[in-house]
């Protein structure tokens, strides 16, 4: 079983939110679409499911056109961020719904509805309504009642986003292991780089109605294809100064050369854009020839193993992760190492010319 | 000691106070209502011979009259059939009407909704004419249809406004959870749909059925027999022996009753469409 969807695009009134889109996912994947707030990964998977009909192109399910067909006949299971369930049926019966519809047999309905509320720790709740649950209850309803349909494509548009930090961290773990079970084709969308790496699987990013990239989620993360991409796929954003090459030698802002070396050195000379995650910036030297540049602090924030730092720099604003409690004063200059391994050199055109030399041996 | 007596003191005034407020009022707001009830259950000559506060001969003959007569209790038959069939036409056509509102935008639809609610400010007087012509010439005067279809015209968009407001409240995602599931449309209305707004519901079932229950002039205009309603009756009891009061005082008692067992079972929704703003 395979979706593809063929040159699809939707617009809203005059905006557009998916520009013309290719994508293929094969059955049995999990596939993470990671984007911000607005970059389209909701109207993405309404698309999917067949809530929204696109404007052009086509989705073929199986090989078959399913492009016009009506959502109840599409067999796609779906998960809202907002925890949606029927709040006048139990859960015993929000579960058992999708089941009912398909005409199933009450004994085959009663077990497949107890194992989904076994999986989902729902079992002592089964005769509550959903509004007397907790939110993390509820929204296990709702996975659950996804879940119980057997459907070939289970969507989950950001299922945990509403959640409390404890309940996300333990749901983050089920997910996955429910996904291999079902051997359907999830797609699960996130707004966080982490969460993308936790499930695995593949990775599209989107940006302003675009997926920039669409790959294993590990390889999307090492070797963005594009700065746009290293960019939603950073949390805390990638930081970016500007690079001439020259000769055997590589200019950085602020004055600091370094060799040209890997894959570097076989870059034409000219102009490009040096990009480095924030956990490479480093507060002391590591290796011989990593360059030195001469930061103010802005901003920090300590989150109990690790200090996150903003800095101006080379007229960037600058992000820095650092492991440890730093306590370190507000306006004061600042001295940070960078390696030239973790450096990601994009074209003038925002294309990733030479991966971080880190990511190769990776 | 000296100090408790102190506190307790002004908080006794306080409570004095309102009580009397409290009871002024009651007094004013039952007042009308007592003496209907108290001449209801007077003589004739007693209601038009001494003033009395309590009935000193209690008579049950005023309620024995409406309760035997045809051409009294039939007024109460007849409006109680046009009134729920007015009920129960308005919320059928408005269900729908409000769910397209709430959850679709096509072309006029702002001014559609502002221009439903705008048939409510013309009085009903100014309908009465046409109703009545329009009726006698095909077939439908002196029927109990043709007042409730008169209501709707009132009702059905007083009916949309409300559940329009109820509806707004559910979220969207809920009917697309239910699509996928594979719930058509119709059964999605009225098995999960319809169960969310039952208070929206009751709220506008009840302001149908009050309104077409007070309602008093295309009632009368378009009715003369079969399905005159009471308030007509009531209007129309000058005969050659006089004015009856006593049993006009029961009609009275008895027309209150109706509407104030609707309010006793609808009260919890309608606070809540009151908390909820559209009422």
């Amino acid at each position: 079983m395979t979706l593809v969807l063929e040159n699809v695009s939707s617009r809203h009134g005059g905006r557009v939110l998916i520009k013309p889109t290719d994508l293929t996912l094969e059955n049995g994947t999990m596939n993470v679409l990671l984007g911000p707030t607005g970059s389209g990964k909701t109207e993405l998977m309404r698309l999917m499911a067949g809530l929204d009909t696109p404007r052009t192109g086509r989705i073929l399910w199986n090989g078959k056109d399913v492009t016009g067909m009506r959502v109840q006949d599409r067999g796609v299971a779906m998960v809202y961020q907002q925890f949606i369930n029927y709040p006048s049926m139990s859960v015993y019966d929000n579960i058992a719904s999708p089941m009912r519809l398909l005409g199933k047999s009450s004994a085959e309905i009663d077990r497949a509805v107890r194992e989904a509320a076994e999986l989902m720790k729902l079992t002592e709740f089964l005769d509550r309504k959903p509004l007397e649950l907790s939110g993390g209850q509820q929204q296990r309803c709702a996975l659950a009642r996804a879940l119980v349909k057997n459907a070939g494509l289970v969507l989950l548009d950001e299922p945990l986003a509403n959640l409390d930090y404890k309940l996300r961290e333990e749901m983050r773990v089920e997910i996955p292991r429910i996904f291999e079970e079902s051997g359907s084709i999830f797609v699960y969308a996130t707004t966080e780089p982490e969460e993308a790496l936790l499930l695995g699987g593949h990775t599209a990013t989107l940006w302003q109605g675009r997926i920039t990239q669409f790959g294993p989620t590990p390889e999307v993360y090492r070797q963005p294809v594009d700065a746009t991409t290293a960019k939603v796929f950073s949390d805390p954003p990638m930081n970016f100064l500007p690079m001439t090459k020259e000769g055997d030698k590589v200019y950085f802002g602020d004055g600091q050369v370094a060799d040209a070396a890997g894959l570097i050195a076989g870059l034409g000379d000219g102009e490009y854009l040096a990009g480095f995650r924030a956990n490479h910036v480093e507060l002391e030297q590591h290796t011989e020839k990593a360059m030195k540049y001469n930061a103010r602090l802005v901003v920090t924030e300590i989150t109990g193993s690790e200090t996150f730092i903003h800095l101006q720099c080379c007229a960037q604003h600058w992000f820095g992760l650092i492991d440890g409690v730093h306590n370190l004063p507000i306006g004061q200059k600042l001295t940070v190492w960078l390696d030239i391994r973790h450096i990601y050199v994009f074209g003038e055109d925002g294309r990733l010319v030479a991966p971080a030399a880190y990511a190769l041996a990776a | 000691m000296a100090q408790a007596t102190a506190t307790r003191k002004p908080a006794r005034r306080r409570i004095n106070h309102s009580t009397v407020i409290m009871g002024l009022y009651l007094l004013f707001m039952i007042l009308p209502i007592y003496w209907l009830v108290n001449m209801s259950l007077k003589s004739n000559s007693e209601i038009l011979s001494t003033f009395s506060l309590w009935p000193e001969d209690l008579t049950f003959r005023n309620y024995r009259v409406i309760l035997t007569d045809a051409s009294w209790y039939m007024g109460y038959v007849n409006s109680l059939i046009y009134v729920l069939m007015n009920t129960v036409i308005s919320i059928t056509v408005a269900l729908p009407a409000a769910y397209a509102f709430s959850r679709y935008t096509f072309m006029g639809d702002k001014h559609l909704f502002f221009w439903l609610l705008s048939n409510r400010m013309a009085p009903p007087a100014v309908f009465a004419l046409p109703f009545f012509q329009l009726y006698s010439s095909i077939g439908l005067f002196d029927t109990h249809i043709a007042v409730a279809l008169a209501h709707c015209l009132f009702n059905v968009p007083l009916a949309v406004w409300i559940l329009e407001g109820f509806m707004r409240g559910v979220p969207k995602e809920i009917d697309e959870t239910a699509y996928i599931d594979g719930y058509g449309f119709w059964r999605f209305f009225l098995r999960i749909f319809m169960p969310l707004i039952a208070s929206g519901i009751g709220v506008a079932a009840f302001f149908a059925f009050m309104f077409s229950w007070v309602e008093l002039l295309l009632s009368r205009t378009l009715t003369t027999v079969s399905a005159k309603p009471i308030a007509a009756t009531m209007t129309r009891t000058v005969s050659a022996s006089g004015l009856d009061w006593g049993v006009l005082a029961a009609a009275g008692v008895l027309t209150i009753v109706p509407g104030a067992l609707v309010i006793y079972f609808v009260r919890n929704y309608i606070a809540k469409g009151f908390a909820l703003g559209r009422v």
